[in-house]
């Protein structure tokens, strides 16, 4: 077996000048499709940075975000504070910076349970169709009817504020937005001529569900993901804010943005701060998911 | 048409059914006797007795769910558990300034977002579509309460344009709609764009070009027809978002209305108000989204005859 083996590997290396071209994986147009996207291409790099501030925060904070400075209440920005400080005389950068692992967390860990359920409900729902579809898009509709907010402020209102509530909550309303978006996606690709001559050819459905329509479906499952990050953040960031999620003294951005309502007119660094921090966040994280959609969506592609 | 409405009006009774009863299970998902909770913190035992007797919660589930239903077709919502009022009289006085609040946002929200989305999808890659597009991204990543807030610090305390909060004057409208529609406006920018750049790759728009017609007629006629079709139902979607997004700015601003009512009743824990307006918001959202799927059977024949 060996030896017959060494005898015909000469036959079936390829010739030597097709080895040197560059293969094109679908990875690799993506990859050079998405670097033209400069505004996406920086979102991502920016991404990147955020997620090495939230790992280490804590340790690249110049002041502890909790302790409190009675010499220095509520000082405006300066050299020594760069976002100044707030009623309890804590450094409101170093909060910031620390905060970034509370929210980053949330926004992600939410939406990945959200996206996870509603995906596999939406292919069942547009591939099977009939009563199947049918009763999970009236389970979806029951999900919509308590509209956003509202069905994580009554799930919260039964758990208990919290950032834990607050991640299931906003996780639980991103199922049926994954759900309607992978249904819709399903149903084109489900009517591609593709799919249709791999059935014809016998293809069983579990096989053209995960093999055939789920890719077919994937491109706009991650631009949703990276988008609803942005939103999910948002989300529990209004919840801390009304007091519903992360509870003081966590440097939670919100819920710094709630304190700082009471400051308004005398120290409006307070609130501005946080309020930047979490607008640069979303937008970040929305910049990315725009980018990825137009990288991604074969629409758009020329 | 009128089959495909009555479908539609059909599917939604076992959805309500369904939300009623969680609705009504959300007081016994909470932790705690809800009787105690009405009786008060000091109650005695007799007292936790009579109140659950009064209030029926000594019978079994489903014949306490069928009372509930029975009290809330007639209209009884229960007694605050805060101002001993009855639900119903502290929902209808604040129903009304949450309601304009949402109609003022929306419609300056769809105004301002199909204009945007039109221009920068028929400027494609010029500075227009860059700019609406800008804005529009802007909207969406911007925290509702923190826009709130600066607009008070700017227009409010600063410049004395506007009230900082409460409603007395048509002034007070505009910061909080502002506030509420921004985020709402950008949606809708951003998915008109998608949608027209995606039906003006079309071959039909392309026939209407190579017959000569005007690229105004193109355009608004032809493909602005087809491509609202999702923002539609992407409008629809954002009603829901707008009375979520209503509890924030009506916090913010303090506005007298079902948002802040929700966000004080939760501080409170005063359950029989936030069970009715959980009710409230999702009966609203319902009709709303009829309204949506029926206008969308208008506007696609494909839809209705499916």
């Amino acid at each position: 077996m060996a030896e017959l083996q060494r005898v015909s590997e000469p036959q079936i290396q390829p010739p030597v000048n097709i080895k040197q071209e560059k293969v094109e994986t679908p990875f690799s147009t993506f990859w050079k499709k998405f670097r033209k996207q400069r505004l996406a291409f920086i979102s991502a790099i920016l991404v990147v940075f955020l997620i090495l501030i939230a790992i280490f925060g804590p340790y690249i904070a110049p002041y502890s975000p909790t302790e409190f400075d009675y010499n220095a209440l509520l000082q405006g920005p300066s050299a020594k504070h760069w976002a100044g400080t707030d009623a309890y005389g804590r450094d409101i950068f170093s909060r910031i910076i620390v905060g970034t692992r509370i929210s980053l967390f949330v926004g992600i860990v939410s939406v990945f349970f959200g996206a996870v359920g509603g995906t596999i409900l939406g292919l069942i729902s547009g591939f099977y169709g009939k009563w199947i579809d049918s009763l999970i898009m009236r389970i979806c509709d029951i999900l919509f009817a308590f509209p956003g907010i509202i069905l994580a402020i009554g799930i919260i209102a039964i758990l208990g504020p919290g950032l834990g509530n607050v991640i299931i909550a906003v996780a639980i309303f991103s199922i049926p937005i994954f759900a309607r978006i992978v249904r819709s996606t399903t149903l084109q690709v489900k009517a591609a001529l593709y799919v249709e001559a791999t059935r014809s050819i016998g293809a069983k459905n579990r096989r053209l569900i995960w093999k055939h329509i789920f890719p077919g479906t994937l491109s706009s499952i991650i631009v949703y993901f990276t988008m609803r990050i942005g939103n999910a953040i948002l989300t529990a960031a209004s919840l801390s804010f009304l007091g519903l999620g992360a509870q003081p003294p966590t440097p939670e951005w919100g819920a710094m943005l709630s304190s700082g309502r009471d400051y308004l007119g005398t120290a409006p660094y307070v609130a501005i701060f946080p309020g930047l921090a979490i607008f640069f966040t979303v937008l970040i994280f929305n910049l990315l998911g725009d980018g990825l959609r137009d990288t991604l969506d074969p629409k758009i592609k020329d | 048409m009128l089959k495909y409405i009555f479908k539609r009006v059909i599917e939604i009774i076992p959805i309500l059914f369904i939300i009623t009863i969680i609705i009504f299970l959300f007081v016994h998902l909470i932790p705690g006797d809800p009787a105690r909770l009405v009786a008060g913190q000091d109650a005695t035992a007799q007292d936790i007795a009579n109140v659950r007797k009064a209030l029926g919660l000594d019978k079994p589930l489903p014949i306490q769910y069928v009372n509930y239903l029975h009290h809330i077709i007639q209209g009884d919502f229960g007694i605050s558990l805060k101002t001993k009022e009855p639900v119903s009289t502290m929902i209808g006085q604040r129903f009304m300034p949450t309601f304009w609040l949402s109609v003022v946002s929306m419609i300056w929200s769809v105004i301002v977002g199909l204009l945007i989305g039109v221009i920068s999808a028929t400027k494609r890659n010029k500075w227009q579509d860059y700019v609406g597009m800008i804005v529009a991204v802007s909207g969406i990543s911007l925290p509702s309460f923190w826009l709130g807030l600066m607009l008070i610090e700017l227009c409010a305390v600063d410049l004395g344009w506007f009230p900082t909060g409460g409603l007395n004057s048509w002034k007070s409208y505009i910061l909080p709609s502002i506030t509420l529609g921004s985020g709402i406006a950008a949606v809708i920018a951003r998915f008109t764009r998608s949608s027209l750049m995606d039906v003006l790759k079309e071959d039909y728009v392309r026939t209407g070009r190579a017959k000569g017609l005007k690229e105004r007629i193109v355009i608004w006629d032809h493909a602005l027809k087809n491509a609202l079709i999702p923002v539609v139902t992407m409008t629809g979607l954002q009603f829901g978002f707008l009375l979520g997004g209503s509890v924030v700015v009506e916090t913010v601003f303090s506005w007298p209305g079902l948002g802040r009512l929700m966000i004080d009743s939760i501080n409170f824990r005063d359950y029989p108000v936030i069970q009715s307006e959980m009710l409230l918001f999702s009966l609203e959202f319902l009709v709303i989204n009829l309204l949506v799927d029926i206008i969308y059977g208008f506007l696609n024949p494909q839809i209705r005859y499916n």
